[in-house]
């Protein structure tokens, strides 16, 4: 699948919220080892927030507003650091695009650049500090260096440098978050929002490569 | 799944805050369309806004009144309110001269309210922020503006409201509440761990006699675990912890807070703060005030925590000017 046109990107994006809805309380067990296990509950409610807008869209030409709708619903009604990160995640790098009828692998590395650099912008969060962005920069590095034109095959490799950072994230002091008082006892544990973005780009490579 | 007396999960905090206005409504209100807290009756001054997760109460949204806070933004249990909820609750309080935000320092909340504060001020409104880091055990001292906000919000909070209640403007406001903050030190033990009302268990468990030192009040893992102690050696430590860090020393002049982080009974509260007494005093230092209560809590955890505040003349005059809330007054 070289490209999708604005209906199947909401559909990919429904996919993924539904992903993440079902991962619930994984992400709640993951969270619990060293944060305040509110994770999975954030991230499903924000979801399911997402899930009504994007419901409620109509026919879509645009292939950015569902990535922004989504984002901004998130960022508006989730609250915690998930709400601003994750709605950012969606929204940041398709605000203030120049409407388009398909997405490529071109635009969708450009989007997720994009909003990458906004979560550090607010976030203050380098990659090491043990959070999403651990997941999320090699993501998109492999999305920018990918250099091919099918979109399965992009995310694919997004998702599975995200699972390699996620990983990667055991063996980090955290530098944010509430785990970040733990004086290094959050080591060997896997940070939750990072295994989140490993969640998303995997449903998106999943939808994707059903059509 | 921890016991809890509740209906719908999902209904937990608005259902408390129904409860709370059924008995208080005579001069408190709800924002409207958002989950935040107001008082009735809104001053012609700077504005206090206050808020974060809920589950902490009386904190946050409980201490609103008379020279305290004048509106809270509430998340849902240990989750940072969204901007939108935090943008409308301020906006519901503010009267041209500027609104003065206190939260504790957490990521969630830091984000969600600057964001909030960036609405309000392309709306024309100005802010100042105020982030409490009093928890010595969250953080070493040179970087304590990593540490995360615990029972030192009772005291900052009560400062920013006798400051703008005196009339100072926003940034003088701002300057006396951040001089609080840069005062107040606090560390605290759990006996038990707390729980979200519908997960299905504790955030952590603790073995019959275990504590937990310097844990937060999210229910989250403190630093250390150890055997359980007799009540003077654990005062013992957290007040020499706290000693060790602030620089507090025989001369000097503080305000304290045993504060109950749930279940803890007040009886436990007041052993801990007779030593506390014992303690101050042989070290020479002055007790200007000693406040004993469950204020700010995480749930239902049993464990208790201390804070002191290291008062000057100009701290202790907005420190003394009487206050008025449901569950805190001066």
């Amino acid at each position: 699948m070289r490209e999708l046109n604005g209906e199947q990107v909401k559909s990919m994006l429904l996919y993924v919220a539904e992903r993440v809805i079902d991962s619930k309380d994984f992400l709640t067990e993951v969270d619990s080892r060293i944060g305040d296990g509110d994770h999975g509950i954030g991230m499903e409610r924000g979801m399911k927030n997402a899930r009504e807008k994007l419901l409620g869209m109509g026919a879509v030409t645009d292939v950015y507003a569902p990535f922004f709708e989504m984002g901004r619903t998130m960022l508006m009604t989730m609250g915690g650091a998930s709400g601003v990160i994750f709605g950012t995640m969606f929204s940041g790098g398709a605000k203030g695009k120049t409407p388009q009828k398909t997405m490529d692998c071109p635009r969708l590395a450009e989007l997720m650049c994009g909003s990458l650099a906004k979560i550090k912008e607010r976030g203050q969060a380098q990659p090491g500090d043990k959070t999403m962005v651990d997941a999320m920069q090699p993501a998109v590095e492999a999305m920018l260096a990918c250099g091919g034109s099918d979109l399965g095959e992009m995310l694919e490799q997004a998702a599975s440098a995200a699972k390699q950072g996620m990983e990667a994230t055991r063996d980090y002091q955290a530098k944010f978050g509430r785990a970040k008082s733990l004086m290094g006892r959050e080591l060997g544990c896997q940070d939750a929002g990072a295994t989140s973005v490993w969640i998303i780009f995997r449903s998106m490579g999943e939808y994707v490569k059903s059509l | 799944m921890p016991k809890k007396i509740m209906n719908q999960p999902e209904n937990f905090v608005h259902e408390a805050a129904a409860g709370f206005l059924a008995a208080h409504g005579d001069r408190y209100i709800q924002v409207e369309d958002v989950s935040g807290l107001r008082v009735r009756d809104v001053k012609e001054k700077t504005a206090v806004v206050v808020g974060g997760g809920s589950g902490h109460e009386p904190i946050f949204g409980y201490f609103i009144g008379e020279n305290l806070a004048d509106a809270a933004a509430a998340g849902n249990v240990f989750t940072s309110p969204d901007p939108g909820t935090i943008f409308k609750t301020a906006a519901s309080v503010q009267r041209g001269r500027g609104i003065l935000f206190v939260y504790g320092n957490y990521a969630g909340d830091n984000m969600n309210f600057d964001i909030a504060a960036e609405m309000l001020e392309e709306a024309g409104i100005q802010t100042k922020t105020v982030r409490v880091h009093d928890d010595i055990a969250s953080a070493p001292k040179e970087r304590d503006t990593d540490r995360r906000g615990i029972a030192g919000s009772v005291f900052v909070i009560k400062i920013a409201g006798g400051a703008t209640a005196s009339g100072l403007n926003l940034e003088e406001s701002y300057r006396v509440t951040a001089k609080a903050r840069d005062n107040v030190y606090s560390m605290g033990i759990a006996l038990s761990g707390s729980s979200i009302p519908g997960e299905k268990r504790p955030i952590f468990e603790l073995a019959d006699d275990e504590m937990e030192y310097g844990v937060g009040i999210h229910g989250e893992a403190g630093v250390r675990r150890a055997k359980l102690l007799p009540a003077d050696e654990i005062v013992d430590h957290l007040a020499s912890r706290i000693l060790e860090d602030s620089g507090i020393q025989g001369g000097d002049t503080v305000c304290t807070l045993v504060n109950g982080l749930g279940a803890a009974p007040l009886t436990e509260l007041y052993i801990m703060n007779r030593r506390l007494e014992q303690l101050l005093r042989e070290k020479g230092i002055h007790v200007h005030d000693m406040e004993v209560g469950t204020l700010i809590t995480s749930m239902e955890m049993a464990g208790a925590s201390i804070t002191l505040m290291k008062l000057d003349s100009e701290l202790r005059a907005y420190y003394d000017m009487p206050c008025r809330s449901p569950h805190y007054s001066k």
